[in-house]
């Protein structure tokens, strides 16, 4: 945007209009794979050098990659797939990405306009399979329409609360002719997300919160996606709360500040949980309630504190929780317009309250709950994070599948920086880790990318090793491998009496070999006293891929835990067993 | 959050495409929420569509769903009507058997409701009647059921009384 209007009387094709606005918008990266639908667009794409075309080996990567490079920089993530099977591959990366709100436009290929509907070859219904798990879509009927419809496109995904917005085009409408002219700007009567937050309500607020004797503060990934963190830290210093965050707005706030009490959940810490139930005002800011955060809402809502929630959707407001003080706005501009007020206000706070609540807050923090007992025979999986911490001094983009290994990655490697942890907090997609790192590492291509993975997360989408090889991504894959599916073994010792029902994982391949294979560099790791060594010899390897297997502790569980349904208090510690 | 349930309805403004009506319907369907009925049609604005939806549902409920249609993208504007004074219409078209010996008495009810017979044939009218759903269903219940050949309704549609407009 901000180029001039692109205007010429020349006719080009709609896929080669497809093209000019994927260059109007400024496009990097769009992650894609070829079918018959889009072999138009694949031949415009072949005389273009704007934008990099990055093939992957399934579709569903390509949406992930394409969801990370948006998770990691701000930007519209995008993604090119086929008709039929292309879309419907594609799906799980859409609803992937719609869960956490993620900015992306997907292109789909389509039969051709006089097909639809007789069941062509490599037909289904996209726009119809995809509208619940889009904020938006399309089907372009005219060639007429393209440059619009990706306007409105890249406008949608990017405004209000994010999220992915697919453009269905129908494969003869890209061989169609028109002139191109991309508009400058988009007006759509049915949709006008609010920026800015009521200034009565963010007033009310603010006195509820210096008023507060144990006021607590919930962050979410609205904060990291709103790129809010420089004015929720301020907040926090101004008003010395504590704070508290989800696993999708790890990073938000800084892990290592004093006021930080670390994630909070279903395996959030001990501190972190009792404040959230024991304060007496909450802030939340750009967070949902959801049920693995404050577990059931009966027990949640058996304690009395005002609640203040600060997020751009109202449909989050009062969806699960009745909120007391709602502010409908982006976070940015909210926290701002807070910070300003405290500035000209300086409002009074209850010291000696507050001062009592943080020492209430210690002797919850005394019980230390995130210490594990350290072993000399078996790696422990914290330990591995601990020390990737340690050896990527905290600065490392970090990806996660779904399992064990996401609990502890958020746990132990202490995020500073938002947008440096990417992982799939809604949805929960195994298979996400691989292609998260890959579209982290072409967005940052100097950077250290490690993608924490499981040996059963790791081979649903294990394909990519190929294009992480074609495009030489220096991603460390650090595989915490145990031989189970942990996170259901774990669920499986706690309630079905150890009936490991399909949760064993045989026949692994020799994944050192396999990484070798395609190329890559492949580390087994066994002993504990071997981690960090060989964690400092792979990301010394600054131009290599290096796939590390550790064998760890088959039977280490993430701890604290709250059993599914129950409330924020009645946590399990590892202390306990 | 109250629990008590109620029934509502509401009607939005939302742009003419095709594909507006399953985003509606999915997001009831995708959601759980209740929908007793939905109708839909271009309004005289060609480029709009009308749809009056009736659900039932707790205060919290038809607050989400309120919230929820309004995200949808297409959707321009939404009203509870039962935030303020309405009326509510619906059609009805009856078939009843009307056999030599009760033509007159099956005419007389539908008079007392203010229907109207709008086909004759041997042995059966056809009536129309026009009201609000409850008194639709008065009606039907005060038909002998085994004189009931088929009934279709049109579900309700609504419109806010004096100054309330819905338009964009």
């Amino acid at each position: 945007m901000g180029k001039s209007m692109e205007k010429s009387s020349k006719k080009i094709t709609g896929a080669e209009i497809l093209i000019r606005c994927l260059h109007e918008e400024q496009v990097e990266f769009v992650f894609g794979y070829p079918g018959g639908a889009v072999l138009h667009i694949y031949d415009a794409i072949f005389h273009q050098d704007k934008f990099k075309h990055i093939l992957v080996r399934h579709e569903q990567a390509a949406l992930h990659a394409a969801d990370a490079y948006s998770r990691s920089t701000g930007k519209v993530g995008v993604a090119l797939v086929t008709s039929g099977p292309g879309a419907t591959n594609a799906v799980t990366g859409i609803a992937t990405a719609y869960m956490d709100s993620i900015p992306m436009v997907i292109i789909s290929g389509q039969v051709p306009t006089y097909a639809i509907g007789e069941d062509a070859f490599q037909e289904c219904d996209t726009v119809g399979i995809t509208r619940p798990c889009v904020k938006h879509n399309f089907l372009v009927k005219d060639v007429k329409d393209i440059a619009a419809t990706m306007k409105k496109a890249f406008y949608v995904a990017s405004s209000g609360r994010p999220g992915p917005v697919l453009v269905d085009i129908p494969k003869d409408i890209t061989a169609d002719l028109c002139q191109f002219d991309y508009p400058e700007t988009v007006q759509m009567r049915s949709y006008n997300p609010v920026t800015k937050g009521h200034l009565g309500q963010i007033k009310k607020a603010l006195k509820l919160l210096s008023e507060a004797k144990r006021p607590m503060v919930y962050s979410g990934g609205g904060v990291v996606l709103g790129d809010a963190a420089e004015h929720l830290i301020k907040l926090i210093q101004a008003l010395g709360l504590p704070i508290t965050s989800t696993l999708m707005g790890l990073g938000g706030f800084p892990a290592s500040d004093k006021k930080f009490l670390g994630m909070l959940g279903m395996h959030g810490t001990y501190e972190a949980n009792m404040a959230m139930q024991e304060c007496d005002v909450l802030l939340a800011v750009g967070a949902r309630f959801d049920d693995r955060v404050i577990g059931n809402t009966v027990d949640f809502l058996s304690k009395p504190r005002t609640i203040i929630h600060i997020d751009i959707d109202p449909a989050s407001i009062s969806k699960r929780v009745k909120i007391d003080v709602p502010i409908v706005g982006d976070v940015k501009s909210v926290l701002a317009d807070m910070n300003e007020l405290i500035a000209t206000e300086k409002p009074q706070q209850n010291t000696v309250a507050l001062n009592a609540w943080f020492e209430q807050i210690k002797t919850w923090r005394a019980k230390e709950c995130m210490n594990f007992a350290q072993s000399d025979e078996f790696i422990k999986p914290q330990y591995v994070i601990q020390k990737l911490h340690e050896v990527t001094k905290g600065e490392a983009f970090v990806t996660s599948d779904v399992g064990q290994h996401q609990m502890w990655a958020a746990q132990y490697y202490k995020f500073d920086q938002p947008r440096r942890w990417i992982n799939s907090g809604g949805l929960g997609t195994m298979g996400v880790g691989l292609p998260y790192a890959m579209g982290v590492q072409f967005a940052h291509p100097n950077a250290q990318v490690a993608c924490v993975t499981g040996e059963g997360s790791i081979q649903m989408n294990i394909q990519e090793l190929s294009t992480c090889a074609q495009y030489h991504l220096p991603i460390k894959v650090i595989m915490l491998n145990n031989r189970y599916l942990g996170m259901v073994r774990q669920w499986q010792e706690f309630f079905y009496e150890n009936r490991y029902s399909e949760s064993y994982m045989d026949s692994l391949p020799n994944f050192v070999k396999l990484a070798e294979a395609y190329g890559h560099v492949g580390m087994q790791i066994t002993k504990p006293g071997d981690v960090e060594a060989a964690l400092k010899e792979a990301f010394a390897m600054k131009s290599r891929f290096v796939f590390m297997d550790f064998i760890t502790d088959q039977k280490e569980n993430v701890f604290p835990m709250i059993q599914n349904g129950k409330g924020l208090s009645d946590m399990i510690l590892a202390e306990d067993l | 959050m109250a629990t008590q349930s109620a029934r509502h309805i509401i009607s939005l403004l939302m742009e003419n495409e095709s594909g507006a009506l399953s985003r509606v319907a999915g997001l009831f369907s995708a959601r759980g929420y209740n929908i007793e009925s939905l109708t839909v049609a271009a309004t005289e604005d060609q480029t709009l569509s009308r749809m009056t939806i009736v659900t039932t549902g707790s205060e919290a409920v038809i607050e989400q769903i309120i919230k929820q249609l309004n995200k949808l993208v297409d959707v321009v504007k939404v009203l509870d009507l039962n935030d303020g004074k309405f009326i509510e219409r619906e059609l009805m078209l009856v078939k009843v058997k009307a056999t030599s010996a009760f033509r007159e008495e099956m005419k007389r009810m539908c008079d007392i409701f203010r229907g109207r017979i709008i086909d004759v044939a041997d042995g059966s009218f056809t009536i129309e009647l026009t009201g609000s759903g409850n008194k639709l269903d008065a009606f039907i219940e005060s038909l002998d059921k085994a004189a009931i050949l088929e009934t279709v309704r049109t579900g309700a549609s609504g419109i806010g009384r004096g100054d309330r407009i819905l338009k964009v």
